[in-house]
């Protein structure tokens, strides 16, 4: 574009500017709207004649009628290559550890500053080769980033066979140095650095095929790898009430999660949260590499306090760098805290567009927003036959709690795993308060289905006799079924609860937890033989204080054999032999 | 000389329209009349029709009123001279003191950037064990104490505010009885903390729009306080009202209502007010403490939902106690596992056997025959109620720790309880 295109305000009402225009504007496009100090980001979200919405992301105090909106002839988009990770941006892609060194306090409007480190040089090493044919996504060189070697990709928009015209030579570059030429198929030179920009609201297409998840997704803890598992690349939920623990589990996920890469999404939550993982993460060790967490981490955060519009691009910005990861064939996890400030977000735009409410007044298309963002998690193979995946996991906060609201159930349509928290659990201290018999996954575990079917039916077996037993009374209960109710109360505290902040009890690997599962399975399947309720129950207290004192053991301490053989002749003692 | 129009074209709820130009979204402008004159700001700009919201209401307003535009957004002065001082929610002085015009300071501002904030790390001591035991209030946590009208909410906000260790105070009271301010009022002069205290208020009998005001202006002043290097104590009272006052606007703004009415960006308005918590890097802090009053004792309203969403956390008041159920604090664990090493034990056990208590309560209500471990659960239920849940209890956190083993060990044996083998060999009470 020659000139630049320009309107003019003619109306605002919260974030959305009016704006008239007289050269053609696009669905989508970014623009700025000048209050005379500060040139504010917007987005095109609707055109009526000559007449375009925007909705713009930063607070609109002192825009005037008669403001200039310059528009960029751009989508909004973020901006890819080496750095991402170890950062902290907001949901545009300012990385806010140096917006605070120029600004100090406080965020300041109108104020952008690009993504990656501009001054910063990479070790380059060149992998492709003068002459050679290659597209969209192709591996040029690679950089060293941490732990990772960060693929140069030819741009994922050139889809066309493009030939290799020349390639940097090994050595250190900065983001926006040339580092090769390349040839398209009309004989036109183009040139590409390590940086490439995409547009957040598509996702990026530049694999092979996508495939089904198929492999579990470790996270240590023991209820969802057991029994509400997730696979690589696969997509879960979590909704659940205030105060039930969603965060507190996303952030134990973002610590012991076996993955490469993960990307913490805070969205509309609390700035507290994120300050947390922010100077937490670089003080812990990754047990998998030696190497400080943040350095496979990634943070976007848009708090509740920081501007709406800006909140709804935030989730598009996340799942766009985890999908750049994939492109590399790391497996990335995305976690997005909460899916439901940004369903509330658009609830916003669309009440000040008037449009046509939906169910709770939110937008008739929420559903099919919701779907296509979850879709864009997945296993793919890429060109050269590695794998990359993204998972996604998203909480929800239902209003009141109640899943049957409009965000929950659009949500649980598209997500192949539900973790559904409870209030009664966690008002018990029952953590992570997953509710073990409302939960459920399509995704395969680590442990053998049979044992977890069947530890599942003592579990709602234990829950119908204790709830049986509000109504006839302890007295009315015969005892083989108030054995179903202790053991089902066992599994729960034993198994299914575990202690967030015990240094062993936190995280359980995969190896631990079938171990852990085959005693537990022998335990219940044990047939025990008790004269009185009160005797049994003495018993299974002694038998779960055991127990979780084993929980807290690490595997290889001697103490650790002992505890179980302890375990084992206090069961022992009960069993029924007859 | 600014131009003052003249021309009022539409007047409805607390909205007037006018027709002017170069006029900035939020800008201020004064609106007089014959019966007095009134901020107003501007909250819609629509062509050369401009939105302006009066502070003090339309009433009294006639259609040849004077606007003229200040050409500045909403300020708050700020100074130490504020300090003992009662302004409504508009800034002017409540007391009989001289106005205040020093380092006029925008409310509303922008939020601090997270990059800037640092893990909370400093308990604040209330000496209730309900709080500092089982629900340790943390210095820069924001948290709302739910409640419903009757509850001695106010009492108990005057008593935090009294024993916490802070430096500064700021009160902002919305829709406040008349008798409720002065309550504190009182409170505050005659434990002599009024002179680290600034009060804004906004009475049930002032204009709604001020209600609005308050948690703004009181948190701008907080704000700056805070960038002084000052621990800042908020308190709010009660923000159901100012979310009420929200929804009046919006719906004579006709905005589409989402949830019984209240207007669809309520979470966003909220979290905007409750993200100013903050601990900073190389200043100060802001603690919020806000009552939210409960309609119909009802958790699932949009307000008390929403604030759930927002806050760290919550405290029940009912029937006078705070409630170990549904209060929570979700910084405890910053600052609980450096005062004792048993302080989370205790705590989680102690809540979860009292939850085995209530069941057990419902049983017996039910007729059912109490087993041996049931009436040990009575027991410790009664005194566990008595001893730690009743407000009137005011001792500090390491009393309480000693007082709840205390507990435990009158109604049940070490095995019973469920805690590590390793604390009941250190801290369980022989028996005499």
């Amino acid at each position: 574009m020659t000139e630049t295109n320009v309107g003019t305000i003619v109306g605002v009402s919260g974030n959305l500017v009016k704006v008239k225009f007289d050269h053609p504007v696009m669905q989508n496009e970014v623009g700025y709207a000048s209050t005379g100090d500060a040139d504010l980001k917007a987005e095109v979200i609707r055109v009526r004649g000559n007449i375009a919405d925007l909705q713009v992301f930063e607070d609109t105090t002192d825009l005037r009628v008669g403001g200039q909106v310059s528009f960029t002839g751009e989508l909004l988009s973020v901006e890819l290559g080496p750095g991402l990770l170890g950062s902290i941006y907001d949901g545009l892609q300012n990385p806010l550890p140096d917006l605070a060194a120029e600004c100090g306090y406080f965020l300041q409007r109108g104020k952008y500053l690009p993504g990656l480190n501009r001054s910063r040089e990479w070790t380059f090493k060149p992998v492709a080769k003068a002459g050679e044919t290659i597209t969209s996504g192709g591996t040029l060189g690679t950089v060293p980033e941490g732990i990772f070697d960060h693929r140069i990709m030819v741009p994922f928009r050139w889809t066309e066979p493009h030939t290799v015209v020349s390639i940097a030579a090994a050595g250190s570059y900065t983001v926006d140095q040339v580092v090769a030429t390349l040839k398209d198929p009309r004989g036109q030179e183009k040139q590409v650095t390590m940086v490439q920009t995409w547009p957040v609201k598509m996702p990026i297409k530049a694999y092979a095929e996508r495939l089904r998840p198929a492999d579990p997704l470790v996270t240590q803890v023991r209820i969802i790898d057991t029994f509400f598992p997730v696979a690589r690349g696969g997509t879960y939920c979590i909704p659940g009430p205030f105060g039930a623990g969603k965060t507190v589990l996303q952030q134990i996920t973002s610590r012991n999660a076996d993955v490469d890469i993960v990307i913490v999404a805070a969205c509309g939550e609390r700035a507290g949260e994120v300050v947390e993982t922010l100077r937490e993460f670089p003080e812990l060790t990754d047990p998998r590499t030696g190497k400080s967490l943040m350095e496979r981490t990634l943070i976007i955060c848009n708090t509740s306090s920081m501007p709406v519009a800006a909140r709804e691009a935030s989730v598009y910005t996340a799942v766009t760098m985890a999908e750049y990861y994939r492109q590399m064939g790391l497996h990335v996890l995305l976690l997005a805290d909460s899916t439901s400030r940004w369903a509330q977000a658009l609830r916003e735009v669309s009440g000040r567009l008037e449009e046509i409410p939906g169910e709770e007044a939110f937008p008739a298309y929420l559903e099919s927003v919701i779907a296509s963002f979850y879709e864009r998690g997945g296993v793919v193979k890429l060109k050269d036959g590695s794998t990359g995946s993204v998972t996604i996991g998203g909480t929800v906060s239902p209003a009141g709690g109640n899943f049957e609201e409009p965000v929950t159930q659009s949500t649980l349509k598209v997500v192949g795993a539900f973790h559904g928290l409870s209030r009664e659990r966690s008002d018990a201290r029952r953590y992570p308060a997953i509710h073990p018999l409302e939960s459920w996954s399509k995704y395969e575990g680590v442990a053998d289905t049979e044992g977890v079917a069947y530890a599942r039916n003592i579990l709602r077996d234990g829950n119908e006799v204790s709830q049986m037993m509000k109504v006839v009374g302890e007295e009315g209960t015969s005892i083989d079924d108030f054995l179903m109710y202790l053991k089902g109360e066992y599994v729960d505290a034993v198994y299914l609860q575990q202690d967030a902040f015990d240094p062993v009890d936190a995280a359980a690997p995969a190896d631990r937890q079938k171990y852990f599962f085959a005693r537990i399975q022998k335990i219940l399947k044990t047939r025990m033989n008790f004269s009185e309720k009160d005797a049994a129950r003495s018993f299974f207290q002694r038998l779960t204080q055991m127990t979780k004192d084993w929980n807290r053991i690490p595997m290889d301490a001697p103490e650790f054999k002992a505890k179980e053989s302890e375990i084992e002749q206090a069961v022992t003692e009960v069993t029924d032999y007859a | 000389m600014r131009k003052v129009y003249q021309k009022v074209e539409q007047i409805a709820g607390s909205v007037i329209v006018v027709r002017a130009e170069g006029v900035g979204y939020r800008e201020l402008a004064m609106v007089t009349s014959p019966m007095g004159h009134s901020l107003a700001q501007v909250i819609r700009l629509e062509g050369d029709q401009v939105y302006l919201q009066v502070f003090a209401g339309s009433r009294g307003i006639s259609t040849d009123a004077q606007v003229q535009f200040l050409g500045r957004t909403m300020q708050v002065p700020f100074s130490d001279a504020l300090l003992g001082r009662v302004f409504t929610g508009s800034g002017e002085p409540r007391d009989k003191g001289p106005a205040i015009e020093e380092n006029p300071t925008p409310i509303g501002g922008p939020s601090a950037n997270p990059a800037k904030r640092v893990i909370p790390r400093n308990m604040v001591r209330t000496g209730i064990p309900m709080i500092d035991v089982f629900n340790t209030l943390v210095e820069s946590q924001k948290l709302p104490i739910f409640s419903v009208a009757g509850e001695p909410y106010n009492p108990l906000l005057a008593r935090i505010a009294m024993q916490a260790e802070v430096d500064v105070i700021v009160l902002g009271g919305m829709g406040l009885k008349h008798d409720d301010y002065l309550f504190f009022r009182e409170v505050l002069e005659n434990q002599g903390a009024l002179s680290r205290s600034v009060l804004f208020i906004h009475t049930a009998s002032d204009p709604v729009v001020e209600c609005l005001m308050v948690p703004d202006m009181a948190l701008a002043v907080a704000e700056q306080f805070a960038l002084q290097d000052k621990r800042v104590l908020v308190l709010l009272t009660d923000m159901t009202n100012f979310a009420d006052a929200m929804k009046e606007v919006a719906i004579t703004m006709e905005q589409i209502p989402s949830n019984r009415g209240y207007p669809g960006d309520l979470y966003s308005q909220l979290a905007s007010r409750y993200e100013k918590a903050v601990d900073f890097d190389t200043a100060g802090s802001i603690t919020i403490l806000a009552v939210t009053t409960m309609p119909g004792d009802d958790v699932t309203h949009p307000v008390p939902d929403n604030t759930g969403y927002i806050t760290e956390g919550q405290f029940y008041l009912r029937n006078g106690r705070i409630e170990p159920f549904g209060s929570l604090s979700r910084l405890k664990q910053l600052v609980n596992k450096d005062t004792r090493e048993d302080h989370r034990t205790i705590m989680d056990s102690m809540i979860q056997l009292y939850a085995n208590y209530k069941d057990t309560l419902e049983k017996q209500s039910m007729g059912f025959r109490m087993s041996g471990w049931d009436q040990k659960l009575l027991r410790y239920g009664q005194q566990f109620e008595d001893e730690m849940m009743d407000l009137s209890v005011n001792i500090p956190i390491e009393k309480a720790l000693d007082r709840g083993w205390k507990i435990l060990a009158d109604c049940f044996d070490a095995a019973e309880t469920g805690i590590p083998t390793k604390l009941t060999q250190k801290f369980w009470p022989q028996k005499a």
